[in-house]
């Protein structure tokens, strides 16, 4: 799945999750894998990809579907309309 | 070492601060009960878990009563059974001088086996049966009567007996700012409390003593208190002035709220609810407006919910947890609506028993149940659990263990948590003998 990202660049991200959205104006917090998630984004990689990254980086125990997450994340950020 | 991994979640802020998820009370955990710890008492008793604390009943009983004694000289309080008629709950309540206030045969001859003297019981309700009612005048129980075609009934059975039973008269009040139960008793406003006055005096058979009220649930005015008490102090006098009749105990029924929030409310229970004082001051200064100055009879009161509703605690086990079409996250518990009826009425405060781990989302709270009605808890602001984790549904003492149902599930442990951390089981988890004992095959189908 590929997501716009030029609608992402937009938002304004801080490293503690703090998001602003200057389109409508809402913010948001997001955890530390969903920042992950959202340079990945940012960066163009596909869900896949950004789910290789969050096992990498964050220690995975057995058991949770990584992949599954960061499709499940996505599809908030479009009800959230941050990606279309 | 690299972080823990937690699913990806992102959580739009809310305007203003009390949202309807309740954001401000979802995050404390709740890791032990009296003391004893929550891990604990499911090791002991199993999941799901009701826990009834010894300390908040008599500490709750002891405050109504602590109040009323600085308004009234003769009062009684009179614990509803029909809010929870677990043994061991009525003998604390007996034990802190309540009364027993039955509204059926069952409950009648549960609080005469448990040895509470008829003299200390109040017979409530609309359906006493004539072998109720021979019961009650035998023991010396008050009866209250409902309806003319009840009064008929207990004349007859007190002729029978060849007695006089002293009894009450229910009343219902028009214009309260309450929710109306105008289904119970017989209405001042429209004569027919008088109708049945007069007949009861006409026939002599009975001797009417008290008058009784109950004017709803929940009710979060206590204003309400002080028309009814009113109301009904008027009606005494009257009664005394056109008839020369001595009431000498005026039952003022049930009805405080508990430290719940109900779905239409905005505000949390915990800041809406007034307190036990505020009801008594209202309804005591409602008698002195309707008595004038005439010596106060013995004031009655039968509250059930604001006694035991926030001394219990549910504990259930996240069975798993699934996404909504509306990109909720639901979590299914082992507890459900089938020993939680009351989750239809109130938004339950609903706790993790463990420390919460990151960030919390919009949460649906579902039982076991194949239905759509089984919500437990509708939107709460809540962080991850993981299957096999525990929540703590609050406030959940009253009516659930007396309404819940045996559906697809079987009931569970109801365990006393005692002052000094003891804990026992008051009601028995079933088993499936449990329900196979009151079946029978006939013989027909035996193979
Ligand atoms: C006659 C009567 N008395 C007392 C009660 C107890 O009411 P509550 O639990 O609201 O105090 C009830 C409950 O509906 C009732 O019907």
């Amino acid at each position: 799945m590929s997501s716009d990202s030029s609608r992402l660049r937009q938002l304004a991200v801080s490293e503690s999750g703090f998001v602003f959205d200057p389109l409508t104006g809402h913010t948001f917090t997001v955890n530390a894998a969903g920042l992950a998630v959202l340079a990945g984004l940012k960066a163009g990689l596909d869900v896949d990809a950004i789910a290789v990254g969050l096992g990498a980086s964050f220690e995975v125990e057995g058991g949770e579907d990584v992949r599954r997450d960061v499709d499940d994340f996505v599809l908030r950020l479009r009800e959230h309309g941050l990606v279309k | 070492m690299s972080p823990r991994y937690e699913r990806p979640v992102i959580v739009r802020h809310a305007l203003g601060g009390a949202d309807k998820f309740g954001a401000a009370n979802a995050v404390r955990p709740m890791r032990d009960f009296e003391g004893v710890s929550i891990a604990e008492l499911v090791a002991a008793h199993g999941s799901p878990l009701f826990l009834f604390s010894e300390r908040l009943l008599r500490q709750r009983v002891r405050e109504l009563r602590s109040q009323l004694s600085r308004r009234f000289d003769d009062f009684v309080v009179a614990w509803s059974y029909k809010t929870n008629y677990l043994g061991a709950i009525c003998e604390v309540m007996h034990q802190e001088g309540s009364w027993a206030e039955v509204v059926s045969g069952m409950e009648l001859e549960k609080a005469l086996g448990a040895g509470v003297p008829g003299a200390r019981i109040l017979f409530n309700g609309p359906a006493k049966s004539a072998g109720d009612l021979e019961v009650a005048f035998r023991t010396g129980v008050h009866v209250h009567v409902d309806h003319l075609d009840e009064l008929e009934f207990a004349e007859r059975v007190a002729e029978r007996l060849g007695l006089r039973p002293q009894v009450g008269l229910r009343v219902h009040i028009g214009d309260l700012p309450v929710q109306q139960w105008d289904r119970f008793g017989f209405t001042l406003d429209n004569g027919s409390a008088d109708q049945a006055v007069r007949r009861l005096l006409r026939r002599g058979v009975l001797e009417l003593t008290a008058l009784h009220c109950h004017i709803g649930t929940f009710v979060l005015d206590p204003a309400a208190y002080r028309h009814e008490a009113r109301a009904l102090a008027r009606f005494l006098r009257r009664l005394e002035r056109e008839h020369g009749v001595r009431i000498d105990s005026l039952d003022l029924g049930g009805g405080f709220a508990s430290h719940n929030t109900l779905h239409q409310q905005y505000l949390p229970g915990e800041e809406l609810t007034p307190s036990l004082g505020q009801y008594v001051e209202q309804l005591a200064d409602g008698l002195d407006e309707g008595l004038e100055g005439a010596p106060p009879p013995r004031i009655v009161l039968e509250t059930g919910r604001a006694m035991v509703d926030d001394a219990a605690i549910l504990v259930a086990t996240v069975l798993a947890n699934k996404r909504l079409a509306d990109g909720r996250r639901g979590v299914v518990l082992d507890a459900g609506v089938n020993i939680l009826p009351t989750a239809w009425w109130y938004r339950h405060d609903v706790f993790p028993a463990q420390e919460p781990r990151g960030l919390a989302e919009p949460t649906v709270f579902f039982g076991p149940l194949c239905m759509n009605i089984d919500v437990v808890r509708e939107a709460l602001m809540f962080a991850p659990l993981e299957a096999g984790e525990r929540v703590v549904i609050g406030h959940v003492g009253a009516y659930n263990v007396t309404q819940w149902m045996q559906f697809i599930t079987l009931r569970p442990n109801v365990v006393l948590v005692s002052e000094r951390g003891e804990h026992a089981v008051i009601r028995r988890a079933e088993t499936v003998a449990t329900l196979l004992q009151q079946e029978e095959v006939p013989p027909w189908l035996r193979r």
